[in-house]
């Protein structure tokens, strides 16, 4: 085979591994509950592929290829352990054996199982996004370690210890009952936005990890929208991130400068993107259901108006963050519910809105003191706003925003 | 439990302390310690002067081996630590990421060894 062919064939594994690698894992792990050994078959798998495709071809059905392969590897897994308790999920893999033998493109899609199971409330909650980076998107602990900061030894014992205790501790792989569905799906979209947020705050546009996590978590948006269409706030959290993601190129000036919101060049955010997240937060104002992330959705689609009027509607983005208030009181909802009432009333209705915030908890919340910084700066208060600046540029992990904050406090 | 963040800078990190009171490097400084002090973590630390104030002593064959300069050769040197008490590793990356000097040279965190220090104390 020429090297060009050789390459096109390499590319076609990456693209089917990137494509199919969730589906495979969520499948091969669905009975036996093991996820690290389903993935472990599946490496097995693609490293077969790399050596058996570029000499005989890409086969018709490369997805049906991988999952046989993967199949008889985790098949010698487990007669290899020769454990004791290997019967049931054992006998039930091996006597679904013949069939797999005859496999068309048609198996199960069962990932939508394995994202509930990534977010199951008996794991560590600081471990759903990266057990969902790597079991459904197979990213390598060492990629999820950066993002997550820190080494990937440790990430890696993380990763174990969660699959070992989803092998171990009886969590069941399904869909929850309609009665838990609610919470359990929030637990799901929380780890997605978390994904998204890591790239989203790594804004230096150095090193390319953050934009790609941020590319992740819109792809699982995706991946969940197709396997349960029906859900409101699954149209919410991707129509929210779709809005951030518009605004990337804006966010910083050529020079690396940190650009704010309001000083965007509109000109420069994604039409197209824009588009689609309105079609989406269309689609869930129609579910009737509000929720949080439509909420979060809807704050950026007043942003996002901008773009036509040329003006900012805060006192609507005030009114939403009001009700999103109610629905999910974090640091963030009421830092940006003062923010916009701020600039929506004045920085005395702002300032007001943050000092109901307790102390205690913003001591190392960033964005608290630059909004702070920003309404007392406007009040004319220079020696307090220079403050408040402090703090902010102390707890800024940007370059580029600390310059930024660094300029403003003068 | 108490971590220590070791600052590692460049050159120009180290030039920077000669600029006057207005520099942004300074200024990233001077908030970072504000913002440790007032979340209440900080135990202690020093900056360090610039590396070429460095000697570096070994005992070789019994004889004292002096040589000028910092013990590593690397781009960035130690310019200074800060010891932090925090309930985590997870706090202490937290605060490694905000420091200045992480942008544009390194920040080593690594727990304070008490076990050790046990040992040596008695």
């Amino acid at each position: 085979m020429t090297g060009s062919g050789q390459e096109s064939t390499h590319r076609t594994i990456e693209r089917v591994a990137r494509e199919s690698y969730g589906r495979l894992v969520a499948y091969l792990s669905s009975h036996t509950r093991d996820v690290a050994s389903a993935e472990d078959a599946l490496s097995n798998a693609l490293i077969a592929a790399l050596t058996a495709w570029p000499q005989s071809g890409v086969p018709q059905n490369p997805e049906a290829w991988l999952l046989t392969s993967a199949r008889h590897s985790l098949i010698d897994h487990i007669r290899h352990q020769r454990v004791a308790e290997t019967s049931e999920p054992t006998v039930l893999l091996l006597r679904e054996e013949p069939k797999m033998m005859t496999l068309s493109a048609d198996f199960p899609d069962e990932r939508l199982k394995l994202l509930f199971v990534c977010a199951h409330p008996a794991i560590d909650p600081a471990m759903h996004t990266p057990l969902m980076l790597q079991s459904v998107l197979g990213l390598d602990a060492m990629r999820i370690a950066h993002a997550f900061l820190v080494s990937p030894t440790t990430m890696g014992q993380r990763l174990v210890r969660a699959k070992t205790k989803i092998r171990d501790a009886g969590i069941q792989f399904e869909v929850p009952q309609e009665r838990e569905l609610p919470q359990r799906l929030d637990a799901v979209l929380e780890a997605i936005y978390a994904a998204f947020g890591i790239g989203w705050d790594d804004m230096a546009g150095v090193d390319q990890r953050g934009r790609n996590l941020a590319e992740e978590a819109i792809w699982l948006a995706r991946v969940l929208l197709e396997l349960m269409p029906g859900e409101a706030e699954v149209h919410g959290l991707l129509a929210l991130m779709l809005y951030c993601e518009a605004r990337r190129s804006a966010r910083r000036g050529p020079d690396g400068r940190y650009i704010p919101l309001l000083e965007q060049n509109h000109g420069l955010w994604s039409r197209p993107l824009i588009e689609e997240a309105e079609q989406q937060l269309a689609q869930a104002a129609s579910r009737g259901r509000a929720g949080r992330f439509q909420l979060e959705a809807a704050i950026q689609s007043v942003h996002a108006e901008r773009a036509r009027t040329g003006r900012t509607e805060w006192s609507a983005i005030a009114m939403f963050y009001e009700q999103l208030a109610f629905i999910s009181p974090t640091l963030g909802t009421h830092t940006g519910h003062a923010a916009a009432v701020g600039k929506a009333n004045g920085p005395e209705a702002g300032l007001a809105v943050l000092d109901r915030i307790h102390r205690d908890d913003v001591s190392t919340y960033q964005p608290y003191w630059a909004v702070r910084a920003h309404l007392l700066q406007l009040q004319g208060k220079t020696s307090e706003a220079a403050d408040a600046f402090d703090r902010a540029i102390g707890l800024a992990e940007d370059e580029a925003v600390r310059q930024f904050l660094l300029q403003r406090r003068g | 439990m108490q971590f220590a963040l070791l600052v590692f800078e460049s050159p120009v990190a180290f030039a920077a302390r000669n600029s006057d009171e207005s520099d942004a490097y300074l200024g990233a400084w001077r908030a970072y310690h504000k913002a440790l002090l007032e979340a209440g973590v900080l135990v202690g630390g020093n900056p360090l002067q610039a590396p070429e104030t460095a000697t570096t002593v070994r005992i070789k064959d019994g004889k004292r081996n002096v040589q000028d300069g910092p013990f590593a050769d690397t781009k960035e040197q130690l310019g200074g630590f800060t010891i932090l008490e925090l309930p985590s590793l997870d706090a202490a990356l937290d605060w490694a990421a905000r420091c200045p000097a992480a942008s544009s040279g390194a920040v080593e965190v690594r727990p304070v060894s008490v076990e050790y220090l046990r040992k040596v104390t008695g």
